[in-house]
């Protein structure tokens, strides 16, 4: 039986952990590398790095960062964050990223995710959708959740889909960062529009918004920032829950 | 020994490399490349593979000489031979991913999609699945029965002789995801992506 995942997301900023775990027997609480390997030796079904990088001259350390993990963790990676084209994919990959996640660049060049997938298979391709409620539909936002498209959430996903992305990563907009749980009506939404599968983000707070997000989200994985780092829950901690509440997932 | 990774424009294969050379460490040597003279000259070989079957074959058919020296090296001289995803999936004869398209033919078979039962089933399977193993394979040395692997696959393997299966998961159905056929093997889960379980795999591979 295909067992639902869970994914830690680790943002990097010029090649460090902004938000990271804090143990204390960590060398250097703020090298991605070593972060990742707590993950994936702490049962993490796939890796994320979010690159959230600002300026120009220092995006190009994350390719030094995914080359270093990929060297130690041996489980899916993927990276998103300020990939624009094709030639950014294939660097990522060739550096060791089993996937990348495009969020922007999708938006304002539906080609991209068209060659790409063409190009290197829909496996390694993620689209990440940014939403927010307005009225009764959800829109797409883009550069880091700054600006509203006007693009209607349902029918992007399910074009997203007819190009070639391999799965979606659906993000609330109102949710992220609140810590009160996955916006569940979006993501079953989006989860029932199409056939691949959708990794629901934003909001988690506790182990119980994880149940929600796979039971009533119709999520197939869950991806959590917060309540990874500083060790609130340790991703061991979350599958046992999960397993507690019949979830199938990998121990 | 020489271990070598088939490079032929199949797609991303940095995690295929990292975990070989993770597991091989200092006692065997990797070589990634499709230069014929290496590959004749190697002790095993592994043939990776992503994109879809067409593109697959396409990329091994543009490199002249290629699938003939890897058919001389696992038919003629049955050396080791390990098809990882789209790799196992060559050795059918017929692939049926956005047209037909005549595979390696090394195991009788074909490749179709995996019935979704009318969107029941998300496709592609992505994902960590348990493997049930239906036969002593060399490379499941110390592998559990039930043990996790990760796939990601719209597109199934069905070979005709099922004594080659070593191992199915359920997916919709039983989908087969590893083959043994003397001394060619076949993954269509990643054992480069499977965790601890999966450097095992290769392990066994490097070790045959």
């Amino acid at each position: 039986m295909l067992k639902n995942r869970i994914i830690p997301c680790l943002d990097v900023k010029n090649g460090r952990v902004v938000k990271g775990i804090n143990f204390v027997d960590l060398k250097d609480a703020g090298d991605p590398v070593e972060q990742a390997k707590i993950y994936s030796d702490g049962g993490a079904d796939e890796i994320c790095f979010l690159d959230i990088t600002a300026s120009n001259e220092n995006r190009d350390i994350i390719y030094d960062v995914v080359e270093k993990t990929s060297k130690k963790c041996f489980v899916p990676l993927t990276v998103g964050g300020g990939i624009r084209n094709v030639e950014d994919i294939n660097k990522l990959l060739n550096c060791g990223a089993d996937k990348v996640s495009i969020n922007t660049a999708a938006v304002e060049n539906p080609k991209v995710v068209i060659d790409s997938s063409k190009k290197f298979g829909s496996q390694c391709i993620v689209v990440a959708i940014d939403a927010k409620k307005n009225g009764d539909k959800w829109e797409i936002f883009t550069h880091g959740g700054r600006n509203n498209s006007g693009i209607n959430a349902l029918e992007y996903a399910k074009k997203m889909e007819e190009n070639g992305a391999g799965e979606l990563l659906v993000t609330s907009m109102d949710r992220d960062g609140t810590q009160v749980g996955y916006d569940i009506d979006l993501m079953s939404k989006i989860s029932s529009e199409v056939n691949i599968p959708v990794i629901a983000s934003g909001g988690v707070g506790n182990l119980d918004h994880l149940v929600d997000g796979i039971k009533l989200g119709k999520a197939s994985a869950v991806l959590a920032a917060s309540i990874f780092h500083y060790g609130k829950y340790s991703v061991k901690q979350a599958k046992d829950y999960l397993d507690s509440k019949g979830i199938p997932v990998r121990i | 020994m020489n271990v070598t990774i088939v490079d032929y424009n199949s797609g991303n294969i940095s995690s295929v490399i990292n975990s070989f050379k993770e597991v091989a460490a200092d006692k065997v040597n990797i070589e990634v490349t499709s230069d014929l003279n290496k590959i004749k000259l190697s002790d095993k070989v592994v043939l990776p593979g992503q994109g879809s079957f067409k593109s697959c074959v396409d990329a091994l058919n543009k490199i002249n000489g290629l699938t003939d020296t890897l058919s001389e090296f696992a038919i003629d001289n049955k050396k080791p031979l390990l098809g990882i995803c789209v790799g196992l999936q060559m050795f059918a004869d017929i692939g049926y991913e956005e047209i037909e398209t005549r595979g390696l033919g090394w195991i009788s078979g074909k490749v179709s999609k995996i019935d979704n039962q009318n969107g029941k089933y998300k496709l592609p399977h992505i994902g960590w699945n348990q493997i049930n193993i239906m036969k002593d394979s060399k490379i499941f040395r110390n592998i559990k029965n039930n043990s996790h692997m990760y796939f990601v696959h719209s597109y199934e393997f069905i070979p005709e002789d099922k004594k080659v299966i070593s191992a199915t998961t359920n997916y919709s159905s039983n989908i087969v995801c590893s083959v043994e056929k003397e001394n060619i093997f076949g993954t269509q889960f990643h054992p480069e992506k499977s965790d601890k379980i999966g450097l095992k795999i290769i392990d066994n591979f490097i070790n045959l």
